[in-house]
């Protein structure tokens, strides 16, 4: 029994019926990253110790009769965005290098409450803003598939992590398509829930309108294990939202018998990759053959949202951003001759060249006198994407669409070209701006590498996506394909 | 829109970031660049639509003003680059008066 080729689901039920050790498992995971994460790049940090004695914890907590909770034993690793009490978070930034936070977020804190143990900290692009990862700060993450390739981003560690088996879960976050087009670009599941689904506090916010938590796993029924533990409001986070938290993993076995898949006309369209379309076409049909039913909608201003998202995100990022000073935490000049030159170089040298681009961007558009122009005109964009995906849900049940237009793109590809970068979120910036969840996983391969299928669903409509995806991957194998490792 | 090397240099300012002479004339194009594209919302008709600063409606979430668990000072102090006692240390803001 390979311990890291098992799922979540499958793990904490070995380990709650003493099957197996959680110390094992989280020994077999340890030595597994040792191993193969050389090469790969996805942690920026390994918890051994902590993970080993949190392990036997959990062994302990079993052997006295206690239940340690729905993921006991399942060995998890975060994003670096996941401020993680006395454990170094960093954003793969240099300017957050060192740092230890003094307090723990909701969604690690409440991974940990449900039995998890935590291997260690995941490499990003830096602050979430990338779609590659190659904008971390402190290295590139390699494709599991195909290790000249892009692991997507910006949470590429955790999608890489997952799909080699270097850890059974992870957490992402998702403001612009950061969790589903890495989750698509290796091979695995990962969900954006609705927007205040989960709590935000503790997470290092990029921009406070549209980021979003979520998992990052290797089947549905653990991204709906580990949203209902993560998922629900928080006092700590005022715009989580206060709806109780249903069972998710009830939608699984539900069937498609009945439903209505959206098809929008304007995501199949010129600059798709031809093996793409073709895989979220055969994966229609198939959801079609179990019972569902496709119509085609529209959702007019999907080429607007690209700009809009552009403007509003960069804006709120220049703004979040400033915090980072040199004053309290993180790095600071040497020497500085006052205090605005203290400000100037400190930022100068912790922050890397997408985040200084972007700061740039969002400080030119809220400027004095810009606002109407590009911030307001882009609020007002958004409303009109909110008021298509109200429209074509009144025809359907769920959206059904690729998750990115192309299978994946080789390391360097599109380094210098930041707009070209920019463009890859195509498919995935709409739910952000209109606060919808949005859902990929696996629906076929191109060549060596895996490509995604995306469902879209109505606000606080999980159960729906976990449904059609439950369905879809009980009759289809893609899910079960993993990539050739050492 | 096209940005201009002195509108760069201004930005840069507000946004306190010192950049070198190559990383103003590289952010003056890619700038440029993305602001191009960007225009393309110019064509649309927005008149009359509402602005969305939240994609979920909610309301305004209130609670009692109660003491809650707080930050030690200690904890709060313990990642600063430099610190004087009890307070986060940075170069002089305000000069003393024997140096007027």
């Amino acid at each position: 029994m390979n311990l890291c080729e098992r799922s979540a689901s499958e793990l904490s039920a070995l380990i709650a019926r003493r099957q197996v050790s959680a110390r094992e498992v989280t020994r077999a995971h340890l030595d597994r990253i040792a191993t193969l994460d050389r090469e790969l790049g996805c942690y920026l940090l390994v918890d051994q110790a902590g993970a080993l004695a949190r392990a036997e914890q959990i062994d302990g907590l079993i052997a006295r009769g206690l239940d340690p909770g729905p993921l006991a034993g399942v060995p998890v690793a975060l994003k670096d965005i996941f401020v993680t009490r006395g454990i170094e978070t960093t954003c793969a930034s240099r300017i957050l290098k060192g740092w230890r936070p003094p307090y723990e977020g909701t969604p690690s804190h409440r991974l940990r409450e449900a039995g998890a143990v935590l291997l260690g900290k995941l490499n990003m692009d830096e602050f979430a803003m990338g779609s590659s990862n190659e904008n971390s700060g402190f290295g590139p993450v390699r494709n599991p598939w195909n290790r000249a390739y892009v692991p997507g981003g910006s949470s590429g560690g955790s999608a890489a992590a997952v799909a080699a088996g270097l850890c059974a879960a992870a957490l992402g976050t998702d403001t612009g398509g950061s969790i589903r087009q890495p989750a698509a670009l290796c091979g695995v599941v990962g969900l954006k829930p609705t927007y205040g689904r989960v709590s935000r506090y503790g997470v290092v916010a990029f921009a406070s309108s549209l980021d979003q938590v979520g998992p990052l796993c290797r089947t549905v029924e653990d991204a709906a294990l580990l949203l209902e533990v993560i998922a629900g409001p928080d006092p700590r986070d005022a715009t989580s939202i206060a709806e109780p938290v249903p069972r998710y993993r009830d939608a699984l076995g539900q069937g498609v018998a009945g439903l209505r898949l959206g098809i929008p006309k304007e995501y199949f369209v010129a600059g798709i990759e031809a093996e793409v379309e073709q895989a979220v076409r055969a994966a229609i049909r198939k959801l079609e053959s179990l019972g569902a039913r496709a119509v085609e909608v529209s959702l007019p201003h999907t080429e607007y949202g690209i700009a809009a998202y552009y403007i509003l995100a960069t804006a709120e990022a220049s703004s979040n951003l400033a915090r980072y000073d040199g004053v309290r935490f993180g790095h600071r000049a040497e020497r500085p001759v006052d205090l605005l030159d203290m400000y100037c170089r400190t930022r100068a040298e912790g922050f890397g060249p997408e985040v200084k681009r972007r700061i740039m961007l969002g400080t030119y558009v809220l400027r004095a006198g810009y606002y109407e122009a590009y911030y307001g005109k882009a609020q007002k964009v958004r409303t009109l994407i909110r008021r298509d995906f109200a429209r074509a849900f009144e025809q359907c049940d769920l959206i059904v669409t690729p998750t990115s237009p192309v299978a994946g793109f080789a390391l360097g590809e599109r380094t210098e070209d930041p707009l070209a970068m920019y463009l890859a979120d195509v498919f995935t910036i709409a739910c952000n701006l209109a606060g919808l969840p949005g859902l990929s996983l696996p629906c076929g391969m191109h060549g060596r590498l895996p490509i995604g299928l995306q469902l879209i669903g109505r606000p606080l409509d999980e159960a729906t996506l976990f449904r059609a995806a439950g369905a879809y991957q009980a009759a289809t194998d893609w899910h079960t394909r993993r990539p050739a490792l050492g | 829109m096209p940005i201009t090397r002195k509108e760069l240099e201004e930005i840069a300012l507000l946004a306190r970031l010192a950049l070198s002479e190559a990383e103003i004339d590289l952010y003056t194009r890619q700038l440029g660049d993305i602001l191009g594209y960007i225009e393309k919302l110019r064509s649309l008709d927005t008149e009359g639509v509402e602005a969305t600063t939240h994609a979920v409606p909610m309301d305004c979430t209130l609670r009692e003003d109660e003491l809650g668990e707080r930050l030690p000072v200690e904890d709060a102090l313990r990642a600063a680059p430099r610190r004087a006692e009890n307070f986060f240390e940075v170069p002089r803001i305000i000069a003393a008066h024997d140096e007027e």
